[in-house]
């Protein structure tokens, strides 16, 4: 069939005229952003003992938004003792049901705020309104609600097991995601009595000091959640501090590395969810242009900035050209720009350092020899922005198909036999999650228990809900945030 | 690969279908793009009616109404074409006389298809003769459900030919079809069979024209696009009653088939109701507030 297509001169679809939309953006004029932030300790405002501050700039505009505390290792000290003091005195001794209530308020609270939230998410982040409005923020009121519920009933959650919750719990958060990580790791942590020194990633703090504008609002008793913004200093300082008797750390591997290195041989718990390269198979019976939808939100979704974003994309041979040609058509259509636009379904690469590591990759597989192939969409001149980009006739040894990228580049290779799609599926260092397209569900079954990875989805692809435990093998990390497993992590039995 | 064994070249997820049309749903089309779209819907519908109680008087007043839709407002296109029974082919086509608007009519023992070839070539004929620019035909959903493709294929082929240079839509009734895997088998039988257009219901069924129907259907013609290099035109029958889903079946075209199917030589509406809401959008956008149905003839 794929022959037969070659020999017709088919004019190639023409996305881009007659008709196209007009600019739609989100509203700001209700978004209040403080020219500076401070710590949040011991349920108040403070400022950092350094007295210095950095900049957090909008990638769309490269301007800066507002200037944040820089943490240190006295910062911390102090956010260490309010979090110990508050768990020993208030939080390790509230009944569950009364946790429980607070973290309900915080969920309506949230809700309530969702679109002032979804602006600044978009706004700090570059990430476009469609998703922090439809997914992020909706996701971080349904993980305080689900974690709330829990709250009263962790002795039936483990039958025949007694919990008690661990203590002072750090938590260090990526800047993909910035306010539904938080959520991630501040519901469980809280609902099981433990209190927490959270410090979100430099890049995207902004949410993060609007939760904490909530927290200080609902009531929660001072120094349950203490937020410490900065860099790697800050992070390095709840990392080392001796009184943490947890860290949960999202992020890179290299930092994950890090941290595990730093706490072995003490006390502390470690729970890492790092990198990924996400292998995502498309059978040749798969119902290929909603596989070709299931690729386009499994790598371009958040500029691709996702750990398990579907990076690596196998297509059986026989379907290839089929597939590769919708996919080519789909990302013709995806309209790349200004994240407060309504409209737009790619916004912006989160950082300059992060854009310069996508431009080193998009370079280096040319080098490689794999067929670049990117979008004819627009992209705005200003700001850091990417095209979503093709690297067709990838090769397992080629760099850009075994490192993480972190961006909106897509990795294809063909396969031929459902034997060689497995190993090469599994020949990586990574093992975060998975895709899986067929009409065969024995052939899904198949896959899902040969498959060396967290998540294995099945005809979708990123689908998240707090009820589900999410998590890596190998050099993504261990243990589980979401569902009754994301509660493990912050008990002792 | 034999007729008789027809194979559909895809397969589809319902799952899938419903969040691609959610996502597509959620453009957000407005100012210069929604007036443009709007006038682009307006230019793409076929005023329809078909009922047993049709008139010559109403076919008249349908007629004027398709040629000037609201001559309030400065600017404002004709719709595609009118849509009758063979009956009043004649009539409509004088009414409409030069004034580019086409004539539509159903045919093959519309709506529900079970007579006999002969009938439904007789009844092509006449609507034919008559002077129809389009013949709007109805498939045997009986003998496709019961496996019978090739039977369908056959008949679509005869009516085609019997059009001679009118344009036939094939109506698939996907309201009786139950799955999206037989919306596009029956889609790809049509248009292998010769369909210029493929068009999803009579209005008679429900339901009638659901997005994700059209949306299977489009992708169906693309595919078939890309394979022949043969256009096929699209027409969501029924259903389809505010400018609202008027435009997200325009942004469904858009961003599946591009923008050369985007006029009414390849993309229509089959529509009664709908008219009047566009127009009354499009006032709105003229003059900044609504104005009452009053103010919009009801033919």
């Amino acid at each position: 069939m794929s022959k037969r297509v070659n020999k017709i001169n088919v004019t190639e679809l023409d996305f881009s005229s007659v008709w196209s939309y007009a600019a739609s953006p989100e509203s700001t004029d209700h978004i209040k952003i403080a020219p500076r932030y401070e710590h949040f300790i011991n349920g108040e405002f403070v400022r950092p003992t350094s007295g210095k501050y950095f900049k957090t700039i909008n990638p769309t505009s490269e301007a800066a938004l507002s200037e944040l505390a820089q943490g240190n290792d006295k910062d911390v000290d102090k956010a260490v003792k309010a979090a110990r003091k508050a768990y020993t005195e208030v939080w390790s001794k509230m009944s569950g049901a009364e946790r429980g209530k607070y973290l309900y308020r915080i969920a309506r609270m949230i809700q309530e705020r969702s679109r002032e939230f979804a602006v600044i998410e978009s706004m700090d982040g570059g990430k476009p309104i469609r998703e922090s409005r439809d997914i992020d923020i909706p996701l971080v009121a349904a993980h305080f609600f689900y974690y709330a519920g829990w709250a009263d009933k962790l002795e039936f959650a483990f039958p025949g097991k007694s919990v008690a919750p661990i203590g002072v719990c750090g938590q260090i958060i990526p800047w993909n995601f910035p306010l539904l990580m938080a959520a991630w790791k501040l519901a469980p942590a809280l609902a099981c009595g433990n209190t927490v020194v959270l410090k979100p990633a430099e890049t995207t703090s902004l949410t993060a000091m609007k939760l904490a504008e909530v927290i200080r609002d609902c009531g929660l008793p001072p120094g349950v959640v203490n937020i410490v913004t900065g860099d790697g200093v800050a992070g390095a300082a709840i990392v080392n501090h001796p009184d943490v008797d947890k860290i949960a750390f999202t992020g890179s591997t290299d930092v994950g590395k890090i941290i595990q290195r730093a706490t072995a041989g003490t006390d502390k718990r470690l729970t890492l969810e790092l990198g990924g390269k996400a292998a995502h198979i498309i059978f040749d019976d798969a119902p290929l242009d909603q596989a070709v939808e299931g690729i386009i939100n499994g790598i371009f979704f958040n500029q691709g900035h996702v750990c398990c974003a579907g990076s690596r994309l196998f297509i059986q041979e026989s379907v290839h050209d089929k597939v590769i040609r919708k996919l080519k058509d789909r990302m013709n259509t995806l309209v790349v720009g200004d994240p407060l636009d309504k409209n737009t379904d790619v916004g912006a690469i989160n950082s300059a350092e992060q854009l310069g590591k996508i431009n080193h990759y998009l370079k280096l597989g040319v080098k490689e020899g794999a067929e670049i192939w990117q979008s004819s969409c627009a992209i705005p001149r200003k700001g850091y922005f990417c095209k979503p980009t093709l690297f067709l006739k990838a090769s397992q040894s080629h760099r850009i198909v075994q490192e993480e990228i972190f961006g909106p580049v897509l990795a294809v290779q063909s396969f031929r036999t459902i034997e060689e799609v497995i190993e090469k599926a599994n020949n990586t260092p990574f093992g975060l999650s998975a895709g899986v397209w067929t009409d065969k569900g024995s052939r899904i079954f198949n896959l899902t228990t040969k498959l060396r990875a967290g998540v294995v989805w099945a005809n979708t692809y990123n689908k998240f809900d707090p009820t589900s435990p999410f998590g890596g093998y190998k050099e993504s990390g261990f243990g589980r945030e979401g569902g009754l497993h994301g509660l493990s992590a912050y008990l002792k039995f | 690969m034999s007729i008789r064994n027809f194979i559909p070249t895809a397969t589809i997820d319902q799952t899938g279908i419903e969040e691609r049309v959610a996502r597509l749903n959620s453009r957000s089309i407005k100012k210069e793009s929604k007036v443009f779209a709007l006038k682009m819907a307006l230019n793409m519908i076929d005023l329809t009616t078909l009922e047993g109680k049709d008139t010559p008087g109403k076919v008249k007043q349908m007629c004027y109404k398709a040629m000037h839709p609201h001559d309030a407002l400065p600017g404002i296109p004709t719709v595609a074409a009118v849509c009758v029974y063979p009956t009043f082919v004649a009539l409509a086509k004088k009414e409409l006389g030069n004034s580019g608007v086409k004539v539509a009519s159903v045919a093959t023992a519309f709506p529900a298809g079970q007579s006999s070839r002969d009938i439904k070539l007789r009844d092509t004929k006449i609507a034919v003769d008559a002077g129809a620019d389009e013949i709007d035909m109805v498939i045997s959903r009986g003998k496709f459900l019961a496996g019978e493709y090739a039977f369908v294929y056959d008949e679509i082929a005869a009516i085609k030919e019997a059009c001679k240079s009118s344009r036939l839509k094939v109506i698939l009734e996907t309201g009786e079809l139950s799955t999206l895997d037989n919306v596009r088998l029956a889609s790809e039988i049509a248009m292998q069979a010769g369909a210029d257009f493929i068009k999803t219901s009579t209005g008679k069924i429900q339901p009638a024209a659901t997005a994700p129907v059209t949306l299977v259907m489009l992708e169906a013609i693309r595919d078939y696009y890309y394979e022949t290099g043969r256009m096929v035109g699209m027409k969501p029958a029924g259903g389809i009653s505010t400018a609202k889903a008027a435009l997200q079946n325009l942004v469904m075209v858009k961003e599946t088939l591009g923008a050369t199917w985007l006029s009414n030589l390849w993309f229509r509406f089959g529509a009664s109701s709908l008219a009047n809401d566009v127009l009354m959008q499009l006032a709105k956008e003229a003059e900044g507030r609504y104005q009452s149905g009053d103010y919009f003839s009801k033919d």
